[in-house]
């Protein structure tokens, strides 16, 4: 299946490790990737700080960029939650939500593409050591993915998958909240780092860099060795 | 008092509050066992399908508000013909004066009051004490906080949640005290003092969980059983309601009465469930012999008319304060009002106003649990992002804002503008390293680099990588 590669601009320019991995593990599964380099955001930064007519031209720009995919997939689900509010957001324009709906019924968080949509079992991904899952809001909440990283977690070699306090919860990131209201972010993502260095893993492991970067942040800070791995990194683990 | 409850500046408040360590563990605790306790009881409500009694209840509430005239009308006819009268009051200040006026032309001396968000929104109590009539809170956590020289609440369930056991001895102790900090002493202690007040004041005021439009009744739902000594003991009686507080029928308030219980105390139900119908009988020993409706409207109608309607279909069990990843590090105080968490981030500035309150919407990560816990079914979290779209587009609050995010806006819709932009970051942030991280960040990344170290933004981008790959390298 040809897929189209949504890899966020926090990847991009932050973790382009992650979208290494996802590369890497989607062609090993025989599939291609189509990269259009013209892409850019999904508009989150912008919206969620209230300036939504600042962001329909990024909504625009994703749309004229995208469409021409059969399937696209992005190794984040808070920006899969989005692009899939394009068409709410675009709501007075027929023309462009008519377009807005058709970009988001094809357009897939990694996890639930590789479950849902060509339902891998087998990837003989191993990697050893203890390991916590951290649930992004959106991705578990509003995309009601929750069931199918922690699936794909369990075929992974040698890793032994353990819960922690509250595992469900918030870690404090929220896009520009995290330095708007830096103070109370930081202390979200403080209570969230101790209640995971007190399950005592090797890996922190997440689908959405923007949270990994959060908590890893605060736990590098606190000088803990555990170390913070995207799942397409670790599915993508040999 | 009113809505708002402090004139400090919110960002000093706010870092007085994140140093409060014994207000910051009291948090994480009750909203941790609140949770477990909530959680347990649902999945045992029907079969456990939270999800379509959410619905339910949302649909009973917005039919109410969608015909809220019809049903006002109806519960004030039947009020009065239950022998009572009734107040329609557009704001605190008539609501208040027509409270005050009554019990000073009645002579009253002294007031038993039941616990009530809207008597605390409209400041009834300095009211009532400014006329010269003594006001007794009569729920355990309002007297507290009444003696404790009316220290204001921090939960709309558990308003004294930011003070311990040590605190309100100390409290109690200037008022006769001289026990232990033993919660069963304290509470005996304040059972005693209170229990004589019941029976020697002149007047009874307590809120109203919801009013039953067909019968004319009020109900009341409470733990404590100072509610029914209130609607029992007086016989010049007050309930004070906000105009959306009405359900349409007793079927209708089941419903709502069940998930109020549930998500407020994570409990089937509350110790008493009471329904004060008007008048007592000729010749009963207890309840009212005169009773008043004062129906608070004060901004409520235009809220009604506006986006922001949806927020009047809350019943206050304060479910997404309980579960709120910002009110559980931040606490009551922090919201400078008397409603907080999600519920007073959107309602707050309805009633009060933007000019004190526009910090309030940017409480908030938009993780949506609040949304996800409501039992009135209120989309709470898009209610506060709608805040934040009124704050920056139309009231345009911050300059430093408006003109970072045209410059998000233009850049993320501009390829070429992204890949330059994104092409110099890494050099341009190269001062702010320490250890192949950023840890010393400035201007607004201060606000993440205090506490939180932040990865290099990369050299090689990951359009980079794949650039090169497609032309054989980086295999």
């Amino acid at each position: 299946m040809k897929v189209t590669l949504f890899t966020t601009c926090i990847v991009d320019f932050m973790a382009m490790n992650v979208g290494k991995a996802t590369v890497e593990l989607l062609e090993g599964l025989g599939h291609e990737i189509d990269y259009p380099k013209n892409q850019t955001c999904c508009g989150q930064p912008t919206y969620n700080t209230g300036y939504v007519e600042k962001t329909k031209n990024t909504i625009k720009h994703f749309i004229e960029t995208f469409e021409h995919a059969d399937v696209i997939v992005s190794p984040s689900g808070s920006c899969v939650m989005f692009v899939k509010e394009y068409a709410h957001i675009m709501a007075d324009d027929k023309e462009w939500k008519e377009r807005a709906e058709k970009v988001a019924a094809k357009t897939y968080e990694l996890s639930q593409f590789l479950i849902e949509v060509i339902n891998v079992d087998d990837f003989s991904a191993k990697l050893p050591g203890k390991a916590v899952y951290h649930h992004n809001c959106h991705t578990a909440r509003f995309l009601k993915v929750k069931e199918q990283p922690i699936k794909l977690l369990s075929k992974v070699e040698g890793l032994e998958l353990v819960d922690f306090h509250n595992s469900d919860k918030c870690c404090g990131f929220g896009g520009t909240f995290s330095v708007k209201m830096g103070d109370i972010s930081a202390e979200v993502a403080d209570e969230k780092a101790r209640y995971i260095m007190d399950a005592n893993p090797d890996y922190l492991i997440g689908a959405d860099f923007a949270c990994l970067m959060n908590i890893g942040g605060r736990l590098s800070r606190l000088g803990s060795n555990i170390k913070v791995m995207h799942i397409a990194e670790v599915l993508n683990s040999k | 008092m009113g809505i708002k409850i402090n004139n400090e500046n919110f960002k000093k408040n706010l870092d007085k509050n994140l140093n409060n360590d014994f207000m910051r563990a009291a948090m994480v605790k009750a909203q941790d066992l609140i949770n477990k306790n909530r959680t347990n009881v649902l999945s045992q409500l029907g079969d456990g399908n939270y999800r379509e009694w959410q619905k339910l209840s949302g649909e009973v509430r917005a039919h109410v508000l969608e015909n809220l005239d019809f049903y006002l009308n109806q519960f004030a006819e039947n009020v009065v013909k239950n022998g009572g009268n009734v107040f329609f009051a557009k704001d605190a200040k008539e609501a208040s004066e027509y409270v005050t006026k009554l019990a000073v032309e009645r002579g009253v001396k002294k007031v038993v009051k039941a616990k009530s968000m809207v008597t605390e929104e409209i400041g009834l109590n300095h009211h009532l004490i400014d006329a010269g009539v003594d006001v007794k809170e009569t729920d355990l956590a309002e007297y507290i906080l009444q003696l404790d020289d009316w220290n204001p609440p921090s939960h709309m369930v558990v308003p004294s949640l930011h003070l311990n056991r040590t605190q309100i001895k100390d409290v109690f102790a200037k008022n006769g005290y001289s026990g232990k900090d033993i919660p069963e002493d304290l509470a005996a202690f304040a059972r005693a003092q209170l229990r004589n007040e019941y029976v020697t004041a002149d007047m009874g005021i307590y809120g109203c969980n919801f009013a039953i439009a067909e019968s004319g009744a009020i109900s009341l739902i409470s733990n404590e059983g100072n509610i029914d000594l209130c609607t029992s003991a007086p016989e010049l009686q007050v309930a004070v309601m906000g105009m959306e507080r009405i359900c349409a029928t007793y079927e209708d308030a089941d419903i709502c009465i069940s998930l109020l219980a549930r998500n407020a105390v994570g409990a089937k139900s509350t110790s008493y469930t009471t329904f004060v119908n008007g008048i007592t009988e000729e010749g009963a020993a207890d309840g009212a012999k005169e009773f008043h409706v004062v129906i608070v409207d004060n901004g409520r109608s235009k809220v009604l008319k506006s986006q922001f309607k949806e927020v009047l279909q809350c019943m206050r069990c304060a479910a997404c304060l309980n579960i709120c990843p910002v009110y559980r590090q931040v606490g009551g105080h922090s919201y400078n009002a008397i409603y907080s968490g999600p519920l007073g981030v959107v309602l707050t500035p309805l009633l009060a106003g933007y000019d004190d309150f526009k910090e309030l919407p940017y409480m908030c990560s938009l993780c949506g649990a609040c949304t996800e816990v409501c039992p009135s079914n209120i989309p709470l979290h898009s209610l506060i992002h709608e805040h934040k779209r009124v704050l920056a587009e139309e009231k345009k609050v911050s300059a430093f804002w408006g003109a970072s995010m045209s410059g998000a806006g233009m850049v993320l819709s501009r390829p070429w503008m992204y890949k330059l932009g994104t092409g110099v970051a890494p050099l341009m942030t190269k001062p702010l390293m320490v250890d192949g991280k950023i840890k010393k960040g400035i201007s607004i990344l201060k606000g993440w680099t205090d506490k939180r170290d932040l990865p290099a933004l990369e050299v090689v981008r990951f359009r980079d990588w794949y650039a090169k790959r497609s032309k054989g390298g980086n295999k």
